[in-house]
């Protein structure tokens, strides 16, 4: 039980709706997350109930809940809502201070959103319609090993050898995977390849500066994706608690901030 | 706190729309009559070519990326462009190419709603390779297709400094193009018809400009959605006096709204700059979404590019050339740099949009480190968007939302928002 309202913030991804809970004073209280599927405000609604039952809260003591994610306009439970841009950077804001640049990977998009010494964002940049340096990319890349996607992270642990991918597109890097596995080389080498093109996909969206704080799915589920980062960057990347609900908090908190503006 | 979205914001709608309208239709009407009853010689010509030359002649002239932006804007395109990759037209060039040359093998045109049946046939094709390779090709195109002569200009790109040596060349490419110009109008080039077409273009380029600066006002009294619509007779009409008797009529309204504190847009917290081709298949829903974040794009490297401040009637051949080559998307990263921060100054914007067009690579600013370079030298910032001026299977609606929206915020968070109510 917590005193006070609290705030809601859901997150519609592409794969996944997650969902945050803080309290009054901006502390998390609960997060959940659950698969978007094909109807995006009934998974709010699971996200939704899970999140209350986690949080020990009913559903009047939430003052306000608000939306981001591709579906934060559609959502009608919000009544409020700011890009996942906003959401995650003010997210990641919670954990460590700016200047910062954040790098959220997900499911269908990866996005690198820069943070001055103030907190203020001071630029973005967004993959392209392609899914390469996402979290579909890897979904293709487990197929073509005939891995479930929750076995690539073990199978690239295996790694021996460093290879190199080096076709932007997803269809030609499964071709590319292919001719390797004619070449005889290994699925771990392979695996591991996969993770070495997200990153480099990723990190030539944008130049990174100050600390770097990695968010999303991909991050919360493949821990060599931020392995892999640090060695590109020399930088060490700080994986912030439920790095993959990092934008339902944002927007949580988003909406605290402003019922408290408006009580002001 | 959360971006203020008003579902029922929209662009003020200008008086001028029904006149607009009416010189359009005569337009495309007229042309398409002297194609079709031989009254006059018909051209085709590129959008900023040495269209002077052909009204001192007496043609009647067509520009094709009008069409080609009434394809994008029709989105009749998506179904045209396909039957160009087909005859061997790559998607990755050009799509006024791909959809023009598309619609002309599936025989279709926006044109229908004007009463043709498409473009008017031309007796000749005249292009300026000033503003991309692909205007030659598409003009090449159909004088295979028709056996009809194409002539035209073979200028510089990537300009810095304007040189002499520039100006003798273009200018001797104008004079070689006389001759055969004289040839199928059938009658000599007049020198005092020059002068008057010339003085003509100037005087649309002039009306046009200010048109295009009474979006300097707070709130600014033109978006870049309307004036994309607005700026058809300075593409098709330039150098006629219908053209500048609509621009005095226009600024007229738009210097009504500037007097009266009216803006295009009911509210105007942010003020942003446009570089790079519009989306033509995504004009009414961008502008949309820019009013309902209470956000004005007031000016745009596009709607400039019909501005012609070195037209002198003086010196008619010179001064086109003059002209042709001033033309921000022939000029180098240097002259294009200085532009834009002068741009960003003169209208007070809040931040830079980049359009980088896939298949316009010619009018895609972002490629060579621009934004990075405008954000440090003009401190504003910048946002670059994917998409297509007509492919709109290069546009994500999704990520394109997101991608302003989430812009409009961080201006949000960068200061106190200068809001101002029309």
């Amino acid at each position: 039980m917590t005193a006070g309202p609290c705030y809601a913030g859901i997150d519609c991804g592409s794969w996944n709706t997650k969902a945050a809970l803080v309290d009054a004073t901006g502390a998390l209280v609960a997060t959940a997350v659950v698969r978007t599927g094909a109807d995006l405000h009934a998974a709010a609604e699971r996200a939704l109930a899970e999140l209350l039952e986690r949080g020990g809260v009913a559903r009047g003591d939430v003052a306000a809940l608000w939306s981001t994610g591709f579906g934060r306009h559609a959502l009608k439970l919000a009544s409020g809502s700011r890009t996942e841009l906003d959401s995650h950077a003010r997210g990641a804001l919670r954990h460590v201070a700016g200047p910062l640049t954040v790098i959220d990977i997900g499911g269908q998009d990866a996005k690198i959103i820069l943070v001055d010494g103030e907190g203020r964002r001071i630029g973005h940049k967004m993959n392209r319609k392609c899914a390469a340096g996402t979290g579909s990319f890897l979904e293709e890349m487990a197929l073509r090993l005939d891995v479930a996607i929750g076995e690539l992270p073990g199978l690239a642990a295996g790694f021996t050898e460093e290879l190199q991918l080096g076709s932007f597109c997803t269809v030609f890097t499964g071709t590319e995977v292919l001719g390797l596995i004619r070449q005889g080389k290994r699925p771990a080498d392979l695996a591991r390849a996969a993770y070495r093109s997200v990153v480099k996909r990723v990190l030539e969206m944008e130049r990174v500066e100050g600390r770097i704080v990695a968010t999303g799915g991909v991050v919360a589920h493949h821990p060599m994706v931020v392995e892999l980062l640090e060695k590109a960057t020399g930088v060490e990347v700080i994986v912030p608690a439920h790095p993959q609900e990092i934008g339902a908090l944002g927007v949580a908190l988003a909406a605290r901030e402003a019922a408290l503006a408006a009580a002001a | 706190m959360t971006t203020p979205r008003h579902e029922a914001s929209v662009e003020a709608p200008l008086r001028s729309a029904a006149l607009l309208k009416d010189v359009m239709a005569s337009h495309f009407a007229g042309v398409d009559r002297a194609a079709r009853e031989r009254t006059a010689p018909v051209a085709w010509c590129t959008s900023v070519g040495p269209v002077e030359l052909l009204r001192a002649l007496g043609y009647e002239v067509f520009f094709p990326e009008n069409h080609g932006a009434l394809l994008g804007a029709s989105r009749m395109a998506g179904e045209t462009m396909p039957r160009a990759h087909a005859a061997g037209y790559s998607p990755d060039i050009c799509s006024y190419l791909t959809s023009d040359i598309g619609a002309y093998l599936a025989g279709r045109s926006p044109l229908a709603r004007h009463g043709l049946s498409g473009p008017p046939r031309p007796d000749l094709l005249l292009y300026s390779t000033n503003q991309c390779r692909e205007v030659r090709d598409w003009f090449e195109f159909y004088g295979r297709e028709w056996g009809v002569p194409v002539v035209g200009v073979t200028s510089f790109r990537e300009l810095g400094e304007i040189e002499p040596l520039h100006l003798d060349a273009v200018t001797r490419q104008l004079e070689a193009l006389v001759p055969p110009l004289e040839a199928v109008a059938g009658r000599r080039l007049d020198a005092a018809r020059l002068e008057e077409a010339v003085a003509r273009s100037r005087a649309c380029s002039e009306g046009w400009r200010d048109c295009l600066a009474t979006a300097a006002a707070r709130p600014a009294a033109l978006t870049f959605f309307d004036a994309t619509i607005q700026m058809g007779p300075a593409v098709v009409l330039r150098g006629t006096a219908e053209a500048c008797d609509y621009y005095g009529h226009l600024l007229a309204e738009l210097r009504e709204r500037v007097a009266g504190g009216v803006g295009a847009l009911p509210r105007e917290r942010f003020r942003l700059y446009w570089d790079g081709m519009p989306i033509w298949g995504r004009l009414r829903d961008l502008a949309t979404l820019f009013a309902q974040l209470d956000t004005s794009v007031v000016a745009s490297t596009y709607c400039n590019s019909w501005i012609f401040e070195a037209l002198d009637p003086r010196d008619p051949l010179r001064s086109m050339a003059r002209a042709s080559l001033e033309l921000f998307i022939a000029r180098a990263e240097g002259p294009k740099q200085r532009y834009l921060e002068r741009m960003i100054r003169e209208f007070a914007v809040d931040g830079v949009i980049f359009h980088d067009s896939k298949t316009c690579p010619n009018n895609s600013n972002a490629r060579f480190g621009m934004p990075h370079r405008l954000r440090r030298s003009s401190g504003v910032p910048v946002l670059v968007i994917d998409g297509d001026l007509n492919d709109l299977r290069c546009f994500s609606d999704e990520q394109a939302r997101t991608n302003i929206e989430g812009f409009v915020e961080q201006l949000e968070g960068a200061g106190p928002p200068r809001e101002v109510r029309a």
